[in-house]
């Protein structure tokens, strides 16, 4: 009775497939693309807002969206900069002053957002709209909106790099998506993830604590945004107070394009590794084949409708 | 389309409709011949393919093959929703389609608000709808806003929407699933009333007896196919439940040979607040019961009251001002959320299984192990998948729950199969007391008469078992005792043995003015 069902295939791997064919594409158009130089420096762009991704993975399977995780990673990268800089920058480990701050800076931001969204009952959308220019302007006023610089190379190799060949941020990012897939396929806290994002009453009436589950989601994604903050100013080599605008579009493109359902309770981590890398090449490869950035703004634009109008009519179509 | 409609002839007439799902052959074959004027029951099983037959009508679906005939011209299979109710063709749906926060005139007039000169005519809106309400009966303020308005009152504007549009036939999907008695009495008034304007009615409904009281003819489905057609008066409500399930169903009264054993729960003075915005809006007034282990205590009483409220209380699902609980003598309130009752060792199966039971969206594995995650999990972390299948699947064979395989979504399964995923939700946390609100709503009889038999043989294991239920034979026929709830006041608790339903309804009813009443206020 099992017979191929095209659409369906489509549906599962059709983000993949279009990866796929869209690397074959920017290969044939300029050799250079698939240079293992250029490749390297797609997955290393892409690893700083693909960690976020997997954050946003678990807000928006909730439910919810974050927005502020753009302001959120430069207020972070800023915040441990600005107490590494208090050690020295150039004192070798200030980095790891700098990468606890970040990760404490993200985690408290997510925590009083992930309340304001729960004890509050203010939507997420509003809570961490007001947060992307809180945390922005939060960034310029810890250093009158001046970068800082000068890191040791200890710091430096966290952006710069390698281990056994590859990128650290590449790295890490490998880490941070293996983990999260961990957590939501095999551990309780996954499925309750679900469960509140697919019907957040049933969940109560099912012993989950609501409340937690979505707060929680607003604490990982600060995390990772801290990290994701550190990192950035790692490779940049500075801290600077305009670092990460526009993340939260990519981020929140990554997900969606991963298949993920902006009202919840569907969606994964799996998915949004694909949709991260598909933004990291097309832009990437848009970049190499000298179209303008206007345009590239345009093209990713398309392609996020594309792909949740594939979606949507897929579904209809059962 | 002929313009003029023939005068003669049946209203509908639908044949041989085939309709093949992936896997399923929802329709095979499918008839239905409804007189102009007449009230015809379509009854059948869930799965019989009742709703498949719904959705081909008013044009949400296509069907395979077959053809359809409303008032004499053919439907054209590709015609949109909108289309058919431009033909006279309306479906009221279970869910109702409005839009809360607009009046109920331009709920009424969606889409086709009378303008002037461009504009909306507010004035002559209202004043239509006022019309269109009071022709119907109905005392709705047009101006009201739909989100205030009792369910009952929102199917009315449903139907008088369907009369702006020149109704010819109106398809109604259960429409007294969610009604309290006295609204169901309400609504078959206006289905006469629209009878004797000479609207026709299909009416998808589970209560027989309704069926008795208000249509005139009936069609019978099962598994898809055309069982058979007749009038109402020929049939009794036993040859209608055979016909549905093709064998011999009533409610089996229980051995009562097994002894209760003490008391497990003891419910003391629990008191409520009245809650206006909340859902839950009848106050509790000092309520006290006793459960024991092994019975089955029914609850009985009207539609709020508050036989769901003190059983939300117990499971901490709500808060209560004053009271308390003992479980096997350990006081326990109050008990601050569901978490801390599923703990204490309460189960409970909701009264609304879309809303408050299924993740509709999620696979009948996930729904069915939710809460016992926790005892299958290494270190309470990590979900062991071996256990958990086992556990599903013995709960699957155990209670005969039919589906694909245990990775389809719920959404898919009928409504008795999704209930006994319900249920054994709850019973794999191996509860002391288990509460189940309106465990049969919405199913078919054979899946009820299963149902029954599963909360009996918790029971016989010595589990502590409330059924609330709004059909008093069901009551009867499950519970040891009842207890009758009246106005958020238990007003008796009655051995079901020794009691009648005529006695149960005088208790249900004390103090409450005679019937009919007129039609609710809001």
């Amino acid at each position: 009775m099992k017979s191929f069902d095209a659409i369906a295939w489509l549906r599962k791997f059709g983000t993949t497939l279009f990866l796929a064919l869209l690397m074959v594409f920017f290969a044939c158009q300029n050799e250079r693309f698939i240079s293992l130089r250029n490749l390297t420096n797609i997955l290393t762009e892409g690893s700083i807002y693909g960690i976020i991704a997997v954050g946003m993975t678990f807000v928006i399977m909730t439910a919810g969206v974050d927005l502020s995780v753009g302001s959120l990673l430069a207020f972070a990268g800023m915040a441990g900069a600005l107490v590494a800089g208090l050690i020295g920058v150039d004192v070798p480990f200030s980095w790891i002053a700098a990468v606890t701050t970040a990760v404490f800076a993200g985690a408290a931001a997510g925590y009083l957002q992930g309340r304001a969204v729960t004890l509050l009952g203010i939507p997420p959308f509003i809570v961490t709209l007001g947060g992307m220019t809180i945390w922005r302007g939060a960034t310029l006023i810890l250093h009158d909106g001046a970068p800082i610089s000068g890191f040791d190379r200890g710091f430096r190799w966290w952006g710069t790099g390698t281990i056994a060949h590859v990128p650290v941020p590449v790295a890490l990012f490998a880490l941070v998506a293996a983990t999260g897939y961990i957590v939501q396929r095999y551990t309780r806290y996954g499925r309750h993830i679900y469960a509140v994002g697919g019907n957040p009453e049933a969940a109560r009436l099912n012993g989950l604590n609501v409340s937690g589950v979505l707060t929680s989601v607003y604490v990982i994604v600060g995390v990772l945004s801290g990290l994701a903050g550190f990192l950035q100013s790692a490779r940049l080599g500075a801290a600077e107070a305009t670092a990460g605008t526009g993340y939260e579009l990519r981020v929140i493109a990554s997900v969606v394009i991963g298949g993920a359902s902006l009202s919840g309770g569907r969606g994964g981590i799996g998915g949004t590794i694909v949709g991260a890398l598909l933004i990291g090449v097309l832009t990437n490869g848009l970049v190499i084949m000298h179209v303008s950035s206007y345009w590239q703004q345009v093209v990713i634009g398309l392609i996020i409708v594309a792909a949740v109008a594939f979606d949507t009519f897929a579904k209809s179509r059962r | 389309m002929k313009s003029a409609s023939v005068m003669s002839g049946p209203i509908l007439e639908v044949r041989n409709f085939h309709k093949q799902f992936p896997g399923v052959k929802a329709l095979d074959g499918v008839q239905l011949h409804v007189e102009r004027g007449e009230v015809h029951a379509l009854l059948g099983e869930n799965g019989a393919g009742k709703s498949t037959l719904l959705k081909i009508l008013s044009g949400a679906q296509a069907a395979d093959q077959g053809e359809a005939f409303l008032d004499g011209c053919s439907l054209d299979p590709a015609d949109t929703p909108l289309a058919r109710q431009r033909l006279g063709l309306v479906t009221i749906y279970q869910e109702f389609n409005l839009l809360p926060f607009m009046s109920v005139a331009e709920n009424l007039y969606l889409g086709r608000e009378p303008t002037r000169r461009g504009l909306i005519d507010w004035k002559r809106m209202r004043a239509q709808a006022r019309a269109v309400l009071s022709d119907l009966g109905l005392e709705v303020d047009p101006d009201r806003e739909v989100r205030w308005l009792s369910l009952a009152q929102q199917q009315m504007v449903e139907i008088a929407r369907a009369m702006t549009q020149s109704a010819k036939l109106i398809i109604m999907d259960e429409p007294t699933a969610a009604l309290s008695s006295r609204e169901v009495e309400v609504l078959h008034g206006v289905i006469r009333n629209l009878k004797e304007r000479g609207v026709s009615l299909v009416y998808v409904t589970h209560r027989l007896q309704e069926v008795k009281q208000i249509c005139d003819s009936f069609t019978v489905l099962r598994d898809g196919r055309f069982v058979t057609r007749g009038a109402v008066s020929d049939a009794e409500v036993g040859d209608l439940v055979r016909l549905m399930v093709g064998r011999d169903v009533e409610f089996v009264r229980r051995s009562r040979d097994t002894p209760a054993g003490g008391t497990v729960l003891s419910v003391k003075g629990i008191c409520t607040d009245r809650d206006p915005g909340g859902r839950h809006v009848t106050a509790l007034h000092d309520v006290s019961l006793d459960v024991r282990a092994g019975e089955v205590l029914g609850f009985a009483g009207l539609v709020g009251a508050g036989r769901t409220e003190l059983a939300r209380i117990l499971f901490g699902a709500d808060r209560c001002e004053r009271g308390v609980c003992y479980l096997n003598g350990r006081e326990l309130s109050p008990l601050g959320s569901p978490a801390d009752a599923i703990e204490a060792g309460f189960a409970l199966v909701p009264e609304d299984r879309k809303q408050q039971g299924c993740f509709l969206e999620q696979s009948v594995c996930r729904n069915l192990t939710l809460p016992s995650l926790r005892r299958i999990a290494f270190w309470r972390v990590f979900v062991n998948e071996r256990r958990e299948n086992e556990l599903v699947e013995h709960y699957v064979q155990a209670l005969g729950i039919k589906m694909a395989g245990p990775q389809v979504n719920i959404g898919t399964l009928s409504g008795g199969n999704q209930q006994k995923v319900l249920l054994a939700r709850c019973m794999a946390l191996n509860p002391t007391v288990m509460i189940v609100d309106e465990p049969t709503r919405g199913i078919d009889v054979g899946a009820k008469a299963e149902v029954h038999q599963l909360l009996c043989e918790m029971a016989a294991r010595g589990v502590a078992v409330i059924v609330i239920s709004s059909e008093l034979p069901e009551v009867m026929a499950l519970s040891d005792r009842i207890a009758v709830f009246r106005e958020g006041r238990v007003n008796g608790v009655v051995p079901a043995r020794d009691t009648s339903e005529s006695a149960l309804m005088d208790l249900m009813a004390v103090g409450r003015p005679a019937m009919p009443q007129p039609a609710p206020a809001a």
